[in-house]
Parts: structure tokens; sequence; C-alpha cells
């Protein structure tokens, strides 16, 4: 049955069939972003939040996409909490893609984009949600009171059950939820009505993921497993240099092969329609396309690349400024001792283990379309089915499914697009699968990069002026991370040359901060130890003004026992970062098998200040993932193009870290804190590089200075 | 252009006996998710290279994605929906304690590889288990996680837990 909602009324909740559904409407936020909301409940979606059935079950929409980072648990874990629901009761299912109504907080509003990018998710959310859970709480104990004849400050509730205090009754939200008189708005609470944090029983505790059990027995749905009636599959050859048009050679000859019903021109290549994935791969691999000439991509060498760099870096035009402070030309001209390294980063792949696809059925006339797919920013890839088809975004139904991996990748939406022309030209739903082989040949990497760092140091030791350069490809990619606040250096210039090779750049987990710690981490141990000062103790000094920033690498200096004596034949290395508002420090501790040039990382240590926490072990779990991933694009990753293509085509020559590569002990600390959620995902990832090469530094005496640190680097820096 | 040979071959699923459309381009990975919608077996890299369609062959740790479907004629094949034995059951309840999968992509494949492992070692090493499973990719990085989930697994842990 559908709702009936009085577009006339602010009414905040509906009652029907199945209970009652919330909308999430807080405080002020209701009263300004009304008209939305009226607006959508006169179309056919209704903006409910969080549904009560008879029954007691309690429906939380996840607004999120769920990659792996446990926020679809997390979010509804915030609703809950705050509404006294039992946990038990709490069913979890993906909401409309309805920016205005399920998209991030934005500048102190629900309703910006649906983006799960950036480690937004949960710090996004949180006041919103906290405020939604104590409203609906709040709807509970009133509709009891009325029912009780009775004062709501006689009410307590607890596990999704209201209480009178001050006699044997109880009722339970299912029980309420059956005879709740449906008021014209939801109650407004403030900031003292949400609980106290020594009272929450949720938050911060240890709550078990609500996806995993699907992910463990298989029936996790991702869009690759999505079959819909009439479906064929599809598959594209790309462009080898990006931009490139494709010109089909053999047409007829593909056109006729077993099990393939068409064949479609894309402005960046040929796909292939067809009744299975393996007829479609033996018709691509039939394909004879010429490319078009005059790219810019043509013949781009990104070794030769690094070249360029060093000119740009070594020349006297400045480029975008970063960060500019004190007079660092003066600093350099009283120095007593001057320092300078260059640092190379290589281009990195996302290698999520779901290569991108899509599954998209356009109706016949065109002007319509269901999509099925797992996207970072679905929003955005809804709104990119409509613009291609010059339809309304409202027109365009799509379901976001688990995601097999996102890293950045997916909030690109280039495989939906693409799925959407050909569905489009064969007026049928297609399953468009990119093989591993595409998703690498026609990927979008964190960039390549040049640091040059120089930093100079006055009679004591002090730093007092730091000079910065990045070069590189991707433009604000290449910024984050590069700003270095919490070092009180009185005199920095960080400065920025990008240079588009035409070749694709993407976010890639923690974006330019992998790149960007590892070169300034890297950089203040090389000056620590020349001015034969402990790392820790030199980086305690710089962090002399930032007491929460030094709290955490006391931390982590504490948790590795620093000062104790590194076993014979191991090296240890330290770094600190910030990411999203999250604080890491991180120690490795390393071996390198001479013989080989191999570094193994034995033990990694890692303490987090990320504010409060909301699930604790799968912030551990996020930890620990982000520096397997981080010692993977130090160790091992690394795409290279020559002639304008890549070089790497599947895990045999783009290698990854395996299990092999986990370090024996792994040991994280989450500092507890009352302040505002911080992005988890991506918090250790930017630290690990620095720690091995400052780990490979204690050991050796020698600095790794391009990253990855492969075998043959290795080797070579050893001699 | 040319047609293929069209056939049928006759394989035990997860138990039953079953009937299979195939030609010589099927691949068992695409059967078992087409034709089957045994949709746990993933498919990632196509050439056996990161194990996130790994299922059991008579028993065995097998990769999917390049093994012809002829190739299983009379033989039994398991995938993650049907390893529902002993050693299946409790690795699946040591991932769900340890709290292992991120995106949870290549769990099924993990989950396969480790299977494979206990039924022949019931009380592998920490090396034992990192040679066994050096074939399976987990991008999120939760190998750290999945090498407690096995050591929890074992017959003497698991029921030691279980009388704790």
């Amino acid at each position: 049955m559908a709702p009936e909602v009085n577009s006339r009324s602010r009414r905040a909740f509906i009652r029907n069939a199945g209970g009652v559904s919330f909308l999430i409407a807080t405080g002020t936020w209701f009263t300004t972003k009304s008209e939305v909301l009226r607006n959508r409940n006169e179309s056919t979606s209704i903006g409910s939040w969080v549904t009560v059935a008879p029954d007691g079950q309690i429906t939380i929409l996840n607004p999120a996409a769920e990659m792996g980072q446990g926020s679809m648990t997390a979010l509804a874990i915030i609703i809950a909490e705050e509404m006294d629901a039992n946990w038990k009761d709490v069913r979890i299912e993906n909401s409309p893609i309805e920016p205005d109504t399920y998209g991030l907080q934005w500048g102190g509003q629900l309703g910006g984009p649906m983006i799960t990018v950036g480690s937004r998710t949960v710090r996004g959310y949180y006041h919103a949600l906290r405020l939604a859970g104590a409203q609906i709480r709040k709807c509970f104990v009133q509709a009891a009171a009325i029912k009780w004849n009775t004062d709501a400050s006689e009410i307590e509730t607890r596990e999704s059950i209201a209480f009178h205090t001050s006699s044997e009754k109880q009722l339970t939200y299912g029980e309420i939820a059956s005879f709740m008189e449906v008021p014209e708005s939801l109650p407004s609470v403030s900031e003292n009505d949400l609980k106290k944090v020594e009272d929450f029983s949720m938050i911060g505790s240890v709550v078990h993921r609500y996806d995993i059990p699907g992910k463990v027995n298989g029936t996790a749905q991702y869009a690759i497993d999505i079959r819909v009636p009439g479906m064929q599959y599809a598959m594209i050859s790309r462009s080898p240099v990006y931009g490139a048009r494709p010109e089909l050679d053999n047409e007829d000859e593909v056109r006729t092969m077993d099990g393939i019903s068409h064949i479609v021109t894309l402005s960046h290549g040929i796909g292939v329609v067809g009744e299975s994935f393996e007829k479609c791969l033996a018709a691509k691999r039939a394909l004879k396309i010429t490319w078009s000439q005059g790219n810019k991509a043509d013949g781009y060498d990104s070794r030769v690349a690094f070249d360029e760099y060093m000119q740009l870096a070594d020349g006297s035009q400045m480029g975008e400024s970063i960060t500019e402070l004190g007079d660092v030309h003066k600093a350099f001209s009283e120095a007593s001792k001057e320092y300078h390294t260059v640092f190379r980063n290589d281009f990195v792949y996302h290698a999520q283990m779901e290569p991108l696809n899509a599954v998209v059925s356009v109706a016949s006339d065109g002007k319509s379309a269901e999509a099925w797919y797992g996207s970072q920013a679905p929003d955005r890839a809804r709104d990119a089915i409509a613009t291609e088809l010059g339809i309304a975004f409202e027109d365009v139904t799509v379901h976001n499914c688990f995601l097999g991996g996102g890293f950045g990748r997916r909030s690109m939406s280039d495989y939906v697009v693409e799925a959407t022309q050909i569905s489009e030209k064969i007026k049928a739903p297609v399953k468009l699968v990119w093989t591993r082989e595409d998703d690498v040949q026609y990927g979008a990497f964190r960039p390549i990069s040049l640091q040059s760092m120089s930093a100079s140091v006055n009679q004591k030791g002090e730093l007092t002026g730091w000079k910065y350069r990045i070069v590189g490809t991707g433009d604000g990619l290449l910024a984050s991370g590069a700003r270095v606040p919490y070092y009180s250096i009185p005199n920095k210039m960080v400065d920025l040359h990008s240079i588009d090779h035409g070749v694709r750049t993407k976010h890639w987990r923690s974006v330019g901060h992998g790149p960007n710690k590892y070169a300034i981490e890297a950089f203040i141990d090389q000056i620590a130890r020349d001015q034969k000062t402990d790392p820790f103790k030199f980086r305690k000094r710089l962090l002399a003004t930032s007491p929460r920033e030094l709290k955490v690498l006391e931390k982590v200096a504490e948790m590795c026992n620093w000062t104790s004596a590194v076993p014979e034949g191991r090296g240890r290395g330290m770094a600190f970062a910030e990411r999203s508002g999250a604080l890491v420090a991180g120690v490795a501790e390393i071996s390198v098998d001479k013989e080989t040039g191999k570094i193994k990382v034995h033990q990694f240590w890692c303490a987090m200040d990320a504010g409060l926490v909301v699930q604790p072990d799968n912030a551990i779990a996020q930890l620990e993932g982000g520096i397997i991933l981080g010692l993977s694009s130090a160790l091992h990753e690394s795409i290279t193009f020559s002639g304008g293509v890549v070089q790497q085509s599947n895990f045999h020559n783009y290698s990854i870290a395996r299990i092999s590569d986990t370090p024996e002990n792994i040991d994280i600390h989450i500092i507890p804190s009352q302040e505002n959620p911080a992005g988890v995902g991506e918090a250790s990832t930017p630290v690990v590089g620095a720690a091995i090469a400052n780990a490979f530094l204690d050991l050796t005496g020698k600095p790794l200075t391009h990253m990855p640190f492969t075998p043959d680097r290795v080797k070579m820096i050893l001699g | 252009m040319y047609a293929l040979e069209k056939s049928t071959v006759s394989f035990k699923l997860n138990g039953k006996e079953v009937h299979a459309k195939i030609d010589n381009q099927s691949i068992l990975l695409w059967t078992l998710r087409d034709q089957f919608a045994l949709t746990g077996t993933k498919f990632s890299c196509g050439m056996s290279q990161c194990g996130a369609c790994t299922i059991h062959l008579d028993g065995k740790a097998i990769r999917s994605c390049t093994l012809p479907t002829s190739a299983v004629k009379g033989k039994s094949v398991t995938t993650i929906e049907g390893l529902n034995h002993e050693v299946g059951t409790r690795l699946k309840e040591a991932w769900i304690n340890e709290q292992v999968p991120q995106c949870g992509y290549c769990q099924p494949g993990q989950i396969m590889q480790a299977s494979a492992l206990l039924q022949e070692n019931d009380n592998p090493s920490r090396e034992d288990i990192i040679e066994h499973m050096e074939g399976v990719l987990c991008r999120c990085g939760a190998y750290y996680r999945i090498i407690k989930a096995i050591q929890s697994s074992t017959k003497t842990a698991y029921h030691g837990s279980r009388s704790e």
C-alpha cells in the first residue's frame, strides 16, 4: 500500500500498513529543508529513514556506499543508540539515491552529495543522525505518555522498550508504533537531549558488522552478481592511448561470431554484446581496431617524465602556492646547514578486487532507465545516466549494490555511462564487465610525482626553513597532504607544478597523502639522523605546540618500546601523518634480504586519535587494512607508461601485497577521545611508506627515495 | 563465422547431480554464475592470479576462472554456497567472529582456499597458512584477520574456545 502524506502539512513521519516511518528532519534543518522534503513526498519516493513495524522490526536506511569500510553499520548504530533501539530489532537497507534527502551533512545540513569518499561518512552524518535518533525516541516517549496519561519525564527507554518508572507498565516500540498518533512534525531536540558519551551502549562498543554474514556465505550482492531478464553481456575494447578514437576493421567478421549479437562503436572503444562473458571475450580478442593518432598522451613515457619534473623542480619559476609562512629565503641564508633530497613516486593503480561493471536497462523508448552498480558517488552516476539519455534524474531508477572495493576508483561514473550507451543502442539490458586487463589498462591512477625537499637548520639543530616543491600530474591530487601545520617550523614555502600528460589520474585511498607524507617524513628522518638526534626526539620538538599530535606520537613510541634495542638485522622507523582529521603515528620494524633486495616488514605499531570512534573494532580493521595497502604501494606497486600505453595488465605484472607480506604483528591503539569523529578509512595508509623508508635508513644508513621500494631498486641502493 | 559444438556436461554441484549446457569456450566460473546462479564465486583476474574464483573440485581448491567446464565432467564441485561440512562451518563462524571481510569480494575464495587447507592439515603453522593462502589476494588487506580466523578454526582451537 502506498503511504499517504499530506503535502501541505509538515508531517515528518507517516503511518502506513507497515508501521511508522520517520523522515529525518533535525532541528532547524527541518524548517529550512521542508520544501525539499515536501517536493520529494509529492513525487514517488518518500524520504523515510527509519521505519518501525508493529512487530518491532526497525528498518534503518543506509545512505552511504558500503565498500568494506563498515559505515552502513556505523550509521545505523548512531541512530539506534540515540533512539534506544535494541540492536537485535534493527535491519539495514540501502536508501534510495536521493541526495536532497540522504546526502551528507554539507555546510551543517543533510542534503549534500551522496559521496562515500575522503573518509567522510561517519563524521558527515554523525550529528544529524544522533539528533534524528533522539527525536524518534522522543516520539515513542510522548506516545507512551499519552497512552498512560502521564508525563513524558516519567518514562524511560531501553532496548526498544518504553518503561513507566513508577509503575510496572511497559510497551515495546513495535506496540507503540501500532497506535502512535501522527504529530504534525517531529518534536524538536537540542544537544541537551542527546546521550552523554558515558551512557553510550553501542557507540564505542564492539558491534558486529551487519554486512559480514552475507559476505561469508556468498549471498552478498555486488553489481556483477545482478541478472535481469533479457540481459546480455557486454565488453569493450578501449583506447590503448587515452583519447584515441577507434575504427573497426573487421566488423562483419566479429558480428557473426558465435553468441555475439551487436557491435557498438563508442567514442573511446568498440563494444561487443553477446550471450555470455566467454563469447564477449572471444569477440573482443578478435577485434581489429585502428586507433586515431594525435592524442595528447601519444608517446608519453612515465620514466622520462621525471626528467622534465626535475627541470621544473630546479627552476626558479614558482608553482601554485600551497603554503607560505615567514621568510624562507632569509632562513636559508642564515642556516648553519642545509639539506636537500628529491623523492619520486610512481603511478599506482586501485586494483579493487571487483572489476568495474554495471547493469543498465534503458527502456526501448529511451525515456527511462534502471541501473545496478556499485558506486562511491551513486547520485552522480544516476545523474550521468540521465544526462547521457537526455532524461530527468527522476526517470532513472538506480540500485547501489555492495562495492567489491572502491579506493577512489568507483567515484568515477565512466563504467556506468558506457553500459548506458550500449543498452540504449541495443535496446536491451546489458551487464558490462571490465576484464582485469581493461581495469588496469584503462585505469585512472594515483599520480606520478616528484617531491623536491629542502630544509635549513640553525646552530641549535632546529629546523628553521622548509622548502618543498611538488612536481607531477593530477593538479589537486598532488597537493593533498603537503601541508604540515602541526610542525613548528617558522618559515615554510610549499608550491606545486602540475603537468597534463593526457593520461588519467584519480583519488586513490588517502590521495596525495601517500606520496607527500612519505617524502616529508622520510626527509625529517634524514635530517634528524644527520643531526645525531633520535627521530622520535626530533619530531617531539617539532610537535611542541601540537599537544594532540604529540600524544599520538608518544603513544606509538611507548607501544613499540622505541628506546629499546632493535633486534639484530632489523631496523625501526617512525612516521606521523594526519588524514581527514585523524592523527596517526606508525612504526615499522623491517629486515632486508641483501641477496634479493626484498624488504620484509615484521612488525607495525600504529596509534591513532580520530576523536570519538563509533565502531572501534571496525576502525582497527580499517587501520590494519590501510597498513597492508600502504605496505603494498610502498613495496610493490608501479604503473608505467610507454608510448602512451600502460605497460601492466594483470596481477602477474602489477604486483600487490599477498598474505606473505603481512607483518607477524600489527599492534593498533585508538586513543580514547570525546572530540568530534574524524575520518578513519584512510588514516593509516600515509605513514607506511615513510615508516618503512626510515626503518631502512636505520638498518642500512641509506635513504630510499623512490617509491615503490622494489627489490631491484633496493639492490641498486645497497650496491 | 563458425558454430561451436554444443553439448551437455553432467557433474555433482554442491552435492546434487546437475547438467550444464556448454561449448568449447565455456569456463566453469561463468557456468556456475550464469546457469546455476551461484554468484558467491567471483570473477576478478581471469587468469588464476588472485583466487577470488576458488572452488573445490573433488575436495581440492581450484581456480574456476580458467577451468573449462568440460573438465568437471563426472566430478564433484563445491562452491561457497555448498560449503557446509564441519570445517566449512567452523571457518565461516571464525570469519564472523574475527570480523574478517571488508569489501568481502575475495572472501568466498579465501574461505574455500582455507577449507582445503584445514581438511588436509588441521594444525597448520603460520608458515603453512601463508604458503597455502598466498594465491588468494585481498585488496582491503584483511590478511592479518584471515590468518587469525584460520588459526581459530582448527579443531583444537575451535573446541578449546567452546569449552572455556
